[in-house]
Order: structure tokens, then C-alpha cells, then sequence
């Protein structure tokens, strides 16, 4: 379920992975790059927000672990993605995660749905490894050379993000009655958020050969979802809501209080390093 | 999966085995390795799964003071840091369990004791984090008094417990470095971030001296432990270690050590230092202290709300491995 030493190397792959891109003497992103970039940014800072809560919670230590190290990675995805969209207009990854107000946050509403039990984390966590498994595996073909290279060290860490959280979902199905129970819960409760990660917004018709349609993403995500709900005899509840919006700064009313969390220390401290 | 290997090793001994008591003499008397397959008297096995399952314990409580300021944490670059070091205390719970299992007490024996407060760990993590420098505090002074006196633990007598000491402390040193690093930093910057600085080392400097232990004439388990080369060098002298150490550290970082009584000794060639709380520290020991409650609470809600979870994994393995025994 881990990799082979989930603990040793932690430390100097995580902080290398961001050192290495995070401002790298790259061309700077244009405009649009730069809005696509704070789409996958935030949708991994967040993420990692949520996952972060769970380090000293977990249902075991070896899960403690597990969940610290999606965190990492989301987070060391998210430090290239915010320092690439800072290049377009001169902010660092830290203006950007800090200094930006809820509605500016382009995250989708399902990465800032809150962690609930352990079977509500897994669900998000699911639908979004299985997204950005199909996600950063086109993004390294992006013209913007940048983008392309984030989406290939994100490739292989998304990829045992989506396998960690498969195992999980077989285990909670298939356990024990109340597993199941809560299982589809936390389905009934998380899924109707996932259809809107699929939608395609009029800035995609202005990044072609840059950014991943997101609505192309959709058929392998629906196939893998799918065989992974009939192998477990698990029925998906309908994947759409009415109304999404968080690409354009709409959100649920989890996000402000996530942020008021994150941010209020820096805050407190304008100008101040750390 | 979180299958704890059933124990194999007997927990009682017989304590007359004279081939296996002489061997065993022969071993610590040469300075040797003993292995868990290796005769010990049942006092020794005793006396390691007290130390060791304590020691493990403090790794997992000590989470917490510090997961506290993982949301909060004022860049992204000090969130990954601080997320990573958590990380590495659960690992380094899960180590120290696995050393102490192979002396035959299951882990999840051992974490029992813990959830229902029958077990001790480290009166250190009983005290509250208070600010962001806190972070930094705990990095320099706690992890490093961690490091005082876990490096002579590499060298301890049973194999299992040094090997595991040898990993642990490669990554205690670099959370002492980024401890240092988070304080260094707040020194140079605005006068309300050299004030926090200051203000979280007053509050855990005399708490990371104690964490060595009462005075050397007052600890019960000291004079064993030293003839069995578990411990090497007595709570006083690692203390004072640890003081000569932080003094120039101080110097440098350009905060004050809160003891009046802190100077240099030339007769000795040592930093004295004040008298210690002893009486505050025996009350924290004792269950009274500002966080003991809180720190257990939290760890029993986190055990108790992942049980339907391991209940779900355990029960997913046992119909995994029938479907495998039917086709085969
Ligand atoms: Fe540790
Ligand atoms: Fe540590």
C-alpha cells in the first residue's frame, strides 16, 4: 500500500521537488498560462490544507504517514504551479497562496469539500488522484515548457496517490458493513462535486496546445471509476451539480475558513519573512 | 496494513538458564550486541520494553505540539518542512515499536496502554504551542535535547533498539537544523517576530533541560541501565552537555537563555546552570500538566474514530486471503 520506505527519503525528495522548480529561471507564463496554472495550483494547495489536518488523526500511524505524504506532494505541486503562475505578473508562490482573497482561490469546490470521516477524505482523495493521473499524464505535452515539466515529476507521485486510494476504496466497500455504510455516505455526499472538474471554461479555447481540455479528461475517468465501481459492487451517484464555479472564484462556504486558517498568521505579519 | 506480527518471543524467562546467563555476561561485559533470539534476564527485557515503548510513545504524542501549526504555518516552503518533520516522528514511533515487538510485546499492547493513559511518555510534550516561533523552539531545544541523548543510544547493548536509534537520529539532527533556521530567521526579521522568538525559547528552555531526567542522585532507573550499557552517560552530565552546547548556539541566534544563573565555571570548563523545577516537572510527570489531558484526549479520538477503518482493512485482508486459499 506505502512505497517500499514511505518514510526515509521524505524529506529531501519533497523539498528538492519544489527547489528545483519553484522558480527555476524559467520563461515567464503568459496571462492565460498563468489563470490555467492557478487552476491545478489551488486545486493541490488546498488539497494539501485538508490532507495536513489529518497528520497526528490518523485511523493508524502507517496512514498518518500515507496522508503526510500525498499532502507533501500536493504541496510541493502546488509551490511550482503558484511560483509558475507568479511569473506572469511578478508574485511568488507565497503572494499567491497568502495574500489572495476567496474569490480570487481558483480550486475546484471538491478539493475544499471538508475531511469528514476517514471514508469522505478517501473519496476526494480518489476522484482527484484519478483526475490528475489522466491530467498531468497530457499536460507533458504542453507547449509551456514549465507546465510540462511540472506534470512530469507530478505524473509518477500522482500515480501512487491513485493507487493508495483505489486499495483504500476495495478495503471500505468491501470490509465490513459499516464500512460500506459510510462508504456510500461519503459518495452520496463528495460525488455530485466531480462533474465539475470536467468543465471546460472559454479560457481553454485561448490555451490550446498549452492546457488539457478538461472536458477530454472525462471518458478515462468515468472508464476507471467505472471498472472500479463494478469490481466492488459500488452503485456512483449522479456526478453533476446544477452549478459549479470555482474556476471563477465561486465557492462553497468551506474555502473562507480554510483560508482565514491558513493565511492568518502571515497576514498578521505584512512584509515579514520566515 | 497495520497487521502487527504476533509476538514470538517469550514474555517471561526463565531467569536460571546459568549457559544462557553466562553467555549474556559475556556479551555486555565485551560491549556486544545482544539480539532478541539471545537468553536475557527478564529484568533486562523488562526494563527495554519500558524505555523503548516510552521512547516510542513520546514520538507519537510529540506529533501533535507541532501538527498544530502545520494549517498555519506562514510560507509554503516552512508548511512543507514542518509537515515533513511530523511525518518523521510518526515514523519514528513506528521503529521504535517495531524494536520494542521484537522483545515480545505486541504494538498494539503497547499503544492500548497508551490510549488508556496507563504509559508515559515524554513530560515535554504536555506543554502547549503557543506561536509560530514555537515551532522553532521545539526544533532547536526539544529535538536537540532528543539528540543529546539518543546518540549515545547507538550504542546501546540491545541491537534492535541501537539500529533503530542510528535512523532516528540522522533525521533528529536535521530537525534541530531547521529549529535553528526558523529562529535564526525570526532574529533577523521585525521586532514582532524577534519578540515571538524570544518569547517561545523562554517557555522551552527549562522543559528541554528536564527532559533528560531528575537529578542523578534521584533516578530510580539510571545505575541499572548504565551496567547493562543501555544508558552511557548519567541525566547530569548529558544535561550539562546539552547546556555547553546551547550557550554558543544562543550567542549566535542572539537570544537569552532565561536563567540568571547561567555562567562560565573555569574550575570545571563547564556552563553552570540554575536550579531546575523539579516540583513542576514531577506534577507535569504526574498527569497535572497544562496539556496531559488534552494530548491524550486527542489521541484516544484519533484511535477511536479510525477503528471502523482498521475494523474495515482487517476484515478486507481475512475475505482477501480466503478467496486466495479457496482458489488455490
Ligand atoms: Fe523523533
Ligand atoms: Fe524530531
Amino acid at each position: 500500500m506505502t512505497r517500499a520506505d514511505p518514510h526515509g527519503e521524505v524529506i529531501v525528495d519533497r523539498l528538492s521537488l519544489a527547489d528545483e522548480i519553484v522558480g527555476g529561471g524559467e520563461e515567464a507564463a503568459t496571462a492565460d498560462a498563468a489563470e490555467y496554472a492557478l487552476w491545478l495550483g489551488d486545486d493541490a494547495l488546498v488539497l494539501a490544507q485538508c490532507l495536513g489536518w489529518w497528520i497526528s488523526r490518523g485511523p493508524e500511524l502507517e496512514e498518518d504517514m500515507a496522508l503526510a505524504n500525498i499532502a507533501l506532494d500536493l504541496l510541493g505541486h502546488a509551490r511550482s504551479l503558484l511560483s509558475h503562475a507568479g511569473t506572469a505578473d511578478g508574485r511568488t508562490e507565497d503572494d499567491l497562496a497568502y495574500w489572495r482573497d476567496e474569490r480570487e482561490f481558483r480550486c475546484a469546490q471538491l478539493a475544499e469539500l471538508p475531511n469528514g470521516d476517514y471514508a469522505h477524505t478517501l473519496v476526494r482523495q480518489l476522484a482527484f488522484a484519478v483526475f490528475q493521473v489522466e491530467l498531468y499524464d497530457r499536460l507533458q505535452e504542453s507547449s509551456d515548457a514549465t507546465l510540462a515539466a511540472i506534470a512530469a515529476k507530478a505524473a509518477k507521485e500522482v500515480a501512487y496517490h491513485r493507487e493508495h486510494s483505489t486499495e483504500w476504496f476495495r478495503r471500505l466497500a468491501l470490509g465490513t458493513d459499516d464500512s460500506r455504510r459510510r462508504l456510500l455516505t461519503a459518495l452520496e455526499h463528495v460525488w455530485p462535486y466531480v462533474g465539475d472538474l470536467f468543465r471546460d471554461e472559454p479560457l481553454l479555447d485561448r490555451l490550446e496546445g498549452v492546457a488539457v481540455r478538461p472536458s477530454t479528461l472525462r471518458a478515462p475517468f468515468d472508464q476507471a471509476m467505472g471498472a472500479l465501481a463494478a469490481e466492488t459492487g459500488i452503485e456512483l451517484p449522479d456526478p453533476d451539480l446544477a452549478r459549479g464555479g470555482g474556476r471563477h472564484g465561486i465557492h462553497t462556504e468551506h474555502l473562507g475558513l480554510l483560508l482565514a486558517e491558513l493565511q492568518v498568521l502571515a497576514r498578521a505579519h505584512p512584509g515579514a519573512t520566515w | 496494513m497495520a497487521q502487527s506480527p504476533t509476538a514470538q518471543v517469550p514474555t517471561t524467562e526463565i531467569d536460571d538458564d546459568p549457559d544462557g546467563r553466562a553467555r549474556f555476561d559475556e556479551l555486555i561485559a565485551a560491549d556486544s550486541r545482544i539480539e532478541p533470539r539471545d537468553w536475557m534476564p527478564a529484568a533486562y527485557r523488562k526494563n527495554l520494553v519500558r524505555q523503548i515503548s516510552q521512547h516510542a510513545h513520546s514520538e507519537i504524542i510529540g506529533m501533535q505540539p507541532e501538527a498544530n501549526w502545520i494549517s498555519r504555518a506562514p510560507s509554503l516552503k516552512r508548511k512543507a518542512i514542518l509537515m515533513a518533520k511530523v511525518q518523521d516522528e510518526a515514523g519514528h514511533g513506528l521503529y521504535l515499536y517495531s524494536a520494542a515487538q521484537t522483545l515480545g510485546t505486541p504494538r498494539d499492547e503497547m499503544f492500548q496502554a497508551l490510549v488508556d493513559g496507563r504509559a508515559r511518555y515524554s513530560s515535554i510534550f504536555n506543554y502547549p504551542t503557543l506561536g509560530w516561533a514555537d515551532m522553532g523552539a521545539i526544533g532547536w531545544l526539544v529535538d536537540g535535547a532528543a539528540i543529546c541523548n539518543q546518540v549515545p543510544l547507538c550504542r546501546a547493548s540491545y541491537g534492535p533498539y541501537a539500529r533503530a536509534m542510528v535512523r532516528i537520529c540522522k533525521e533528529e539532527s536535521f530537525h534541530q537544523r531547521q529549529g535553528f533556521e526558523i529562529l535564526l530567521e525570526l532574529m533577523h526579521g521585525t521586532p514582532a517576530q524577534r519578540a515571538m522568538a524570544q518569547d517561545a525559547v523562554d517557555r522551552w528552555y527549562a522543559p528541554s533541560l528536564m527532559m533528560f531526567g531528575p537529578p542523578d542522585e534521584e533516578s530510580v532507573n539510571s545505575q541499572q541501565s548504565m551496567a547493562w550499557n543501555i544508558k552511557r552517560f548519567s541525566n547530569d552530565d548529558l544535561r550539562q552537555r546539552f547546556v555547553d552546547m546551547l550557550v554558543p548556539q544562543a550567542e549566535a541566534l542572539g537570544v537569552t537563555l532565561p536563567d540568571p544563573d547561567l555562567r562560565f565555571d573555569e574550575a570545571t570548563g563547564h556552563w553552570a546552570y540554575g536550579e531546575l523545577d523539579w516540583h513542576e516537572f514531577q506534577e507535569v510527570l504526574g498527569g497535572r500538566g497544562p496539556c496531559n489531558t488534552q494530548r491524550l484526549a486527542h489521541r484516544r479520538a484519533a484511535f477511536e474514530d479510525g477503528a471502523w477503518v482498521r475494523e474495515a482493512a482487517a476484515a478486507y485482508a481475512r475475505k482477501q486471503a480466503d478467496a486466495a486459499e479457496q482458489a488455490a
